[in-house]
C-alpha cells in the first residue's frame, strides 16, 4: 500500500499523471495483444493474412530461411547454421572475464579457420559456394567480427599515435580520426563501392564485400581509437613515469605497462562502440550487400507478401534487439563489479 | 633523433600510399575516358526532385543547383530533427526520474527498446506505418481540424490556403511527403533516447546537497530542478549532446534507403548519371565536413558561454 501511494499517488498532480498514463496503457495494450497474437495469422497463407484483421506471422515462418540465410544454397543452409552458432559462442567466450588470456587469440584463429571452412567449403566433400551467395544473419554477424578485429589493433596504433610525442605522426593520426567522423558512414561505403575499384591498378579487383569490410573497418577504428585514448588518458601519470624509469622501451612500456591497464578501464565504453558498429552494420543494404535487414526487405519484394512492411520489421527490431541487449546488459554487469 | 627517423618513414608511407592510389585513379579514369574536374555541375540534371524547401527545382536546372538543394534538404530536416529531439529527449530524461512509477518504466522501456535497434530498420519501419496502415487521401485521417494524416503524406493548413481533396490527392496547405515525414520521426525518436541518458546522467551528477540545499531555502521540486539543478546540470549535458546533434546530421544521409532526396540520395543520383564518382563524394564530405565543424563551433559558443567562469 505504501509503495503504491509513493509511487503513484503521492500528490493529486502525481496522481493524475499516473491516471493518465493507466489510461494510456488500457487503450494501447489489448489492442496490440490482439493485434500481435489474439487475431494474428501464423500459418504461410497471405490470403488468409489479407482477410484477417491481425499481424501476419505467416511471412516470417514462410520466408525465416531466406531471413536468415539468404541466397545461399538452399540443401546446404546447415553450414552458416552452424557457422553462426559457432561465431556466437566466440564472442560469448571471449566476454567471460574467466577466459582473459592470450589463448582467446588462438582459439578465434581456429574458430575463424573453421567458419571458413564451413561457409566456402570446397574441401572434405563440401560443395564451394562463393561469397556473392552468403546471406543473412550470418554475414551480419561476419561484418561486425572482422569489422572489429581488423579495426581494433588499428585504433589502439592511431589512439597511441594521437598521443604520441612526434608531431607528424599525431598530425596523421588526428587527421584519419577527424576526417572518418566528421562523415557518414554512408559516403564512406558509397566511397568504398564506386572510388575503391579506380584507385586499384587495372586488371585488379576486389568484390563487393571485401570493399563494404575495408570502409567498415576504416569506420570503426576511428571511433574505437577515441574510445581506446580515452582509456589512455585515465591511466595516472605515475604508470608511464614509473614505465619510463624501469629503462624499458616505448613498445615495452605500452605492451606490458600502460594498454594492459588503459584496455581493462575502456571495456564498458568498448562494448557500447561494438553494440553501435553492429547495428550500423545494416547499412550495407544501401550498398547492395545481403546482410539480415537486406534479406528482410527484399522478402517483402514477393507480390504475394507486399504490405507485411510491420511485421517484418519488427521480426527485424527484435533480432537486433536481442543481441544489441544482450550486449549492454553485459557492460552494464561490468560496470557494476 | 631516432623519433625524426619514424616521422619521416610514417610520412613516406602515407605519402607512398597516396601517391599509388592517385596514379592508379589518374591511370583508370584515363582508360574510361571520365574528365574529372566539376565542369559537369552547369550541365543539365535532367531529374525531378520529390521535395524541395525553399528553392524552385525543375529537371531543366544545372547539377549544382539539384545538389543546393539536397543541402538544403538535409539542413531542414537535420534542424527539425534536432529541435524535436532535443524536447522529447529532455522529456524522456526528466521522466526517467519522476517519482511516478509508471512513468519511469515507460520511459526506460521506451530508451532501451530505441537504443538497441539500428536506425535503418526503425526508419523503414516508420515509413511502412505511414505507407501501409495510414488510409487513403479520401479516407484521412483528421486528428486537428485542417490536419488531414494519409498514406499520401500529412497535409496541414498554412495562413495562405487550407488543404481539400480534390480528385485522388489533397491539394492547397502545406504538405509533408511520406518520407519526409517517416524520416524526421525516425530521426528524433531515435536521437531523443540518446539525449535522454544524456540529461538523465546530467542531472545525476549534480550532488544530492543541491537539492536538499534547494528544497531547504523552500522551492518545489520543479522550481529546485528549473533553478538549481538544470544550469548545473547543463554544463555536464552539452558536450555529448553536441555530438548527438552530429550524429543526426550525419545520419540524416539515410534518407536514401527511403527514398528522401537529401544530399547523399541526389549525389548518389548525380554520380551514377555522369560517372563522376570522385567529384561527387568529394561533393558530400565536404558538406558534411562544414556543418560538423559549424555545429561543433556553435556549440562549443554555448558551452563557454555557460561554463564556470
Amino acid at each position: 500500500m505504501k509503495w503504491l501511494r509513493d509511487n503513484f499517488f503521492s500528490s493529486w498532480a502525481q496522481g493524475a499523471v499516473s491516471l493518465a498514463m493507466l489510461a494510456l496503457l488500457w487503450h494501447a495494450v489489448p489492442a496490440f495483444v490482439d493485434w500481435a497474437f489474439l487475431d494474428a495469422v501464423w500459418r504461410p497463407d497471405s490470403k488468409a493474412c489479407r482477410a484477417g484483421e491481425g499481424a501476419c506471422w505467416g511471412f516470417i515462418a514462410e520466408k525465416h530461411r531466406f531471413i536468415l540465410f539468404g541466397t545461399y544454397p538452399y540443401d546446404e543452409h546447415w553450414r552458416p547454421a552452424a557457422a553462426s552458432a559457432l561465431l556466437v559462442g566466440l564472442w560469448i567466450v571471449s566476454l567471460m572475464r574467466r577466459f582473459w588470456s592470450w589463448w582467446l587469440v588462438p582459439t578465434w584463429v581456429a574458430g575463424l579457420a573453421l567458419i571458413a571452412l564451413l561457409m566456402w567449403g570446397g574441401v572434405l566433400g563440401l560443395d564451394y559456394v562463393e561469397n556473392e551467395r552468403w546471406g543473412g544473419l550470418i554475414l551480419t554477424l561476419l561484418l561486425t567480427t572482422f569489422g572489429l578485429a581488423a579495426a581494433f589493433p588499428l585504433s589502439i596504433l592511431v589512439a597511441l599515435g594521437r598521443r604520441s610525442e612526434l608531431p607528424v605522426v599525431r598530425a596523421l593520426c588526428i587527421a584519419y580520426i577527424e576526417l572518418i567522423r566528421g562523415v557518414p558512414l554512408i559516403s564512406l561505403l558509397f566511397m568504398a563501392s564506386v572510388m575503391l575499384p579506380l584507385f586499384l591498378p587495372a586488371g585488379v579487383s576486389i568484390d563487393k564485400l571485401l570493399r563494404a569490410q575495408i570502409a567498415l573497418i576504416l569506420f570503426a577504428g576511428a571511433y574505437l581509437a577515441e574510445v581506446v585514448r580515452g582509456g589512455l588518458q585515465a591511466i595516472p601519470r605515475g604508470q608511464y613515469e614509473a614505465a619510463a624509469a624501469l629503462g624499458l622501451s616505448y613498445a615495452k612500456r605500452m605492451a606490458f605497462i600502460i594498454l594492459p591497464q588503459a584496455l581493462r578501464i575502456a571495456v564498458p565504453p568498448l562494448v557500447n562502440t561494438f553494440i553501435g558498429f553492429f547495428k550500423d552494420t545494416s547499412l550495407v543494404l544501401i550498398i547492395g550487400l545481403f546482410d539480415l535487414l537486406s534479406t528482410i526487405k527484399i522478402s517483402l519484394n514477393e507480390p504475394a507478401w507486399t504490405g507485411f512492411g510491420i511485421e517484418a520489421y519488427l521480426f527485424a527490431a527484435v533480432v537486433y534487439f536481442v543481441f544489441c541487449y544482450a550486449m549492454s546488459a553485459y557492460s552494464r554487469g561490468l560496470e557494476r563489479r | 633523433m631516432r623519433g625524426i627517423g619514424y616521422q619521416a618513414l610514417a610520412l613516406a608511407l602515407v605519402l607512398g600510399v597516396a601517391w599509388y592510389l592517385i596514379s592508379n585513379t589518374l591511370a583508370n579514369l584515363e582508360a574510361r575516358r571520365i574528365a574529372s574536374g566539376f565542369a559537369f555541375l552547369r550541365r543539365e540534371a535532367g531529374f525531378e526532385i520529390g521535395q524541395s524547401f525553399f528553392l524552385s527545382y525543375g529537371a531543366a536546372d544545372s547539377y549544382l543547383r539539384a545538389l543546393v538543394v539536397g543541402v538544403v534538404n538535409t539542413l531542414t530536416v537535420s534542424l527539425i530533427g534536432i529541435v524535436i529531439a532535443t524536447l522529447l529527449g529532455t522529456a524522456v530524461g526528466l521522466s526517467r526520474l519522476a517519482r511516478n512509477f509508471l512513468l519511469r518504466t515507460l520511459a526506460g522501456g521506451y530508451v532501451e527498446f530505441v537504443r538497441n535497434v539500428p536506425l535503418l530498420v526503425q526508419l523503414f519501419f516508420w515509413y511502412a506505418i505511414i505507407t501501409e496502415v495510414l488510409p487513403h487521401p479520401r479516407a484521412a485521417l483528421e486528428p486537428l481540424p485542417g490536419v488531414f494524416l494519409s498514406n499520401r503524406g500529412i497535409f496541414f493548413p498554412t495562413l495562405a490556403s487550407t488543404p481539400e481533396l480534390q480528385g485522388f490527392n489533397f491539394a492547397g496547405g502545406a504538405a509533408l511527403t511520406p518520407e519526409f515525414a517517416a524520416l524526421l520521426a525516425g530521426l528524433a525518436t531515435y536521437t531523443a533516447a540518446f539525449i535522454a541518458e544524456i540529461v538523465r546522467a546530467g542531472i545525476l551528477a549534480i550532488e544530492r546537497g543541491q537539492w536538499e540545499a534547494a528544497l531547504a531555502v523552500g522551492l518545489t521540486r520543479r522550481q529546485a530542478l528549473r533553478l538549481v539543478v538544470m544550469p548545473q546540470a547543463l554544463r555536464v549535458i552539452v558536450p555529448p549532446l553536441t555530438s548527438q546533434y552530429l550524429n543526426l546530421t550525419k545520419n540524416s544521409s539515410l534518407a536514401v534507403a527511403i527514398g528522401y532526396p537529401d544530399l547523399v540520395s541526389i549525389a548518389n543520383t548525380t554520380i551514377n548519371q555522369t560517372g563522376q564518382a570522385i567529384e561527387g563524394i568529394a561533393v558530400i564530405m565536404a558538406v558534411f565536413l562544414t556543418v560538423s565543424l559549424t555545429i561543433s563551433a556553435l556549440m562549443n559558443w554555448y558551452n563557454a558561454r555557460i561554463a564556470l567562469r
